[in-house]
């Protein structure tokens, strides 16, 4: 069974002269336990795959499936976030500045209807790299790689099966963006979770991915194995130029 | 004579907890060339740049023995000297387009009103040069997106805009604090051959603040290295792979790579000396 299943899909924002079709026709299969990347320019309509698929852009036509269960609208139930949860890209701007790392995340268990909340956000916060100390901390009280790791820890809140990473370290430093991707790589096998991971850094998806997706002006062009990547096997001109621009000169 | 020397540069800001030296004693030279500062965030690579403007707000302190532009003391200019300096002679690409365009006017209206304020010609032509501008930065619909407000174009797009709008007038040196973060690899490289075309050209200083090491290596010609506010280590830029400080081969080491495939990344093991020892000065 597929995890995740987008056919057809179009994506459009706007009427009229100032319509932008962000997706166009795009289509692909993530397996269960698979990790698979969206790779492309900003403004290739990769990010809002991501956000057709939790709801957070309304208007779109083809189909979504999430585990063999087809969405409609911009409407998700309990049990979809309970499947799928979202990791943003900017850890700055996805925290409430006023409430602690205990308030982000007991809240969100509560909306889960989990029992137990105490023990299970000491679990989450160990499970993500974070002592005990973190707990009462305002997120202004935490580096940018910490905040992610809440950030991370908040969508890993609710048990998904698949989580939606759209760019988790481009607001990092380098060394940073090693311990998150790291984190990311054990969390994956710890909790057997698929990835669907959008990034601009073709290095960081050939490292996190096992498949990809290149995408340009809102069409997927080509999608491939990572290896194919490595290897400088891709088909497409238009990713071999690409792949072109990020390799180490 | 360089075109700018830093000399012994501080900057201090004042808090509850005692004085926060964001960067203790940095000293360098720029010439008509490309001068990349890497370090990672907190370093004082930003502060170092906006301190050269004099963009440090109250409480924040600057302190050096002098930063010369052409031989001029900037530290000793008015308030309004030095407003002569921002923008026409010294300008800067900020890191943040969402926070440097302004929300509620049109992206044309403002690149326009860069353009009027500096040259004195009619709304026509600076409509018409804007575009221009728009185009020089690969934007591929600059007719819809001079229509636009920043919050409807993408960071990477709004970055685009700011780099287009600094250029307008023409500076000496440009203070570019981390403009291609936000791109994609491909558009980088139109937007860095544009600054690199500027710099060959017209002459023109590159202060280029980043945290990505691969790209100021590529692009720079000489590559000064921040941690906590010192320069721990200087280097041409084609040497940069060569580097010997621990902290620059660490962050070198954490960078995934496409033709080394492992499992776990290199993390960043910190040694509380680098800051401490002393900062390598920057130039002659």
């Amino acid at each position: 069974m597929t995890a995740l299943g987008i056919d057809n899909l179009n994506v459009w924002f706007g009427t009229d002269r100032d319509r932008v079709d962000a997706v166009k026709a795009a289509r692909f299969d993530v397996a269960i336990g698979e990790s698979f990347g969206l790779v492309g320019e900003s403004g290739s309509g990769k990010s809002t795959i991501l956000r057709a698929i939790t709801g957070l852009a309304p208007t779109w036509s083809g189909g979504i499936t999430v585990e063999g269960k087809a969405l409609q609208g911009a409407k998700r139930d309990r049990e979809f976030y309970k499947t799928v949860q979202m990791v943003f890209q900017d850890p700055y701007a996805s925290l409430h500045p006023r409430h602690t790392v205990d308030q982000v995340l007991s809240e969100t268990l509560h909306l889960h209807g989990m029992a137990d909340i105490d023990a299970r956000v000491e679990r989450l916060l160990h499970d993500v790299g974070l002592g005990k100390r973190f707990r009462f901390r305002y997120p202004h009280q935490l580096s940018g790689g910490q905040r992610q790791r809440v950030a991370i820890a908040r969508a890993l809140a609710g048990e998904p099966d698949i989580l939606l990473l759209d760019e988790p370290t481009s607001a990092l430093d380098v060394s940073v963006q090693a311990e998150i991707l790291n984190l990311l790589t054990d969390l994956r096998e710890e909790h057997k979770l698929t990835y669907l991971m959008v990034s601009h850094d073709l290095p960081v998806i050939g490292h996190m991915c096992d498949r990809l997706a290149v995408m340009k002006d809102g069409e997927i062009v080509e999608i491939m194995q990572s290896d194919d990547l490595r290897n400088n096997t891709a088909k497409h001109a238009y990713s071999q130029s690409l792949l072109a621009a990020s390799v180490v000169g | 004579m360089s075109l700018l020397e830093v000399e012994n540069l501080w900057v201090r800001f004042p808090t509850r907890q005692g004085v926060f030296d964001a960067v203790r004693g940095v000293s360098f030279t720029l010439d008509r060339e490309r001068l990349g500062i890497v370090g990672e965030s907190g370093s004082g690579k930003s502060m170092t740049g906006r301190a050269i403007l004099r963009l440090i707000r109250k409480p924040g302190i600057v302190e050096a023995d002098y930063i010369k532009l052409e031989g001029q003391n900037l530290l000793e200019l008015t308030e309004p000297q030095m407003r002569e300096v921002r923008g026409q002679r010294i300008s800067m690409v900020m890191q943040d387009p969402k926070f440097s365009l302004n929300p509620v006017m049109t992206v044309g209206d403002q690149i326009m009103e860069a353009y009027l304020l500096h040259n004195n010609t009619s709304k026509a032509q600076a409509r018409a040069k804007s575009i221009a501008m728009l185009e020089a930065v690969s934007i591929r619909d600059p007719e819809r997106v001079m229509r636009a407000y920043p919050h409807e174009v993408s960071g990477g797009m709004g970055q685009r805009i700011m780099i287009a709008m600094m250029l307008i007038p023409d500076p000496q040196i440009l203070i570019a604090d981390e403009p291609t973060s936000a791109l994609d690899v491909s558009v980088q490289r139109q937007v860095l051959d544009i600054m690199d075309g500027l710099v060959k050209e017209r002459g023109m200083g590159l202060i280029f603040i980043s945290h990505d090491l691969n790209l100021v290596s590529e692009f720079c010609d000489r590559v000064l290295i921040m941690y906590a506010g010192r320069i721990v280590e200087v280097c041409d830029a084609d040497k940069l792979h060569q580097a010997q400080h621990p902290y620059t081969r660490g962050l070198l080491n954490s960078l995934p790579r496409l033709d080394q495939p492992r499992k776990h990344l290199e993390v960043l093991k910190r040694d509380d000396t680098w800051a401490d020892a002393a900062s390598v000065r920057g130039g002659q």
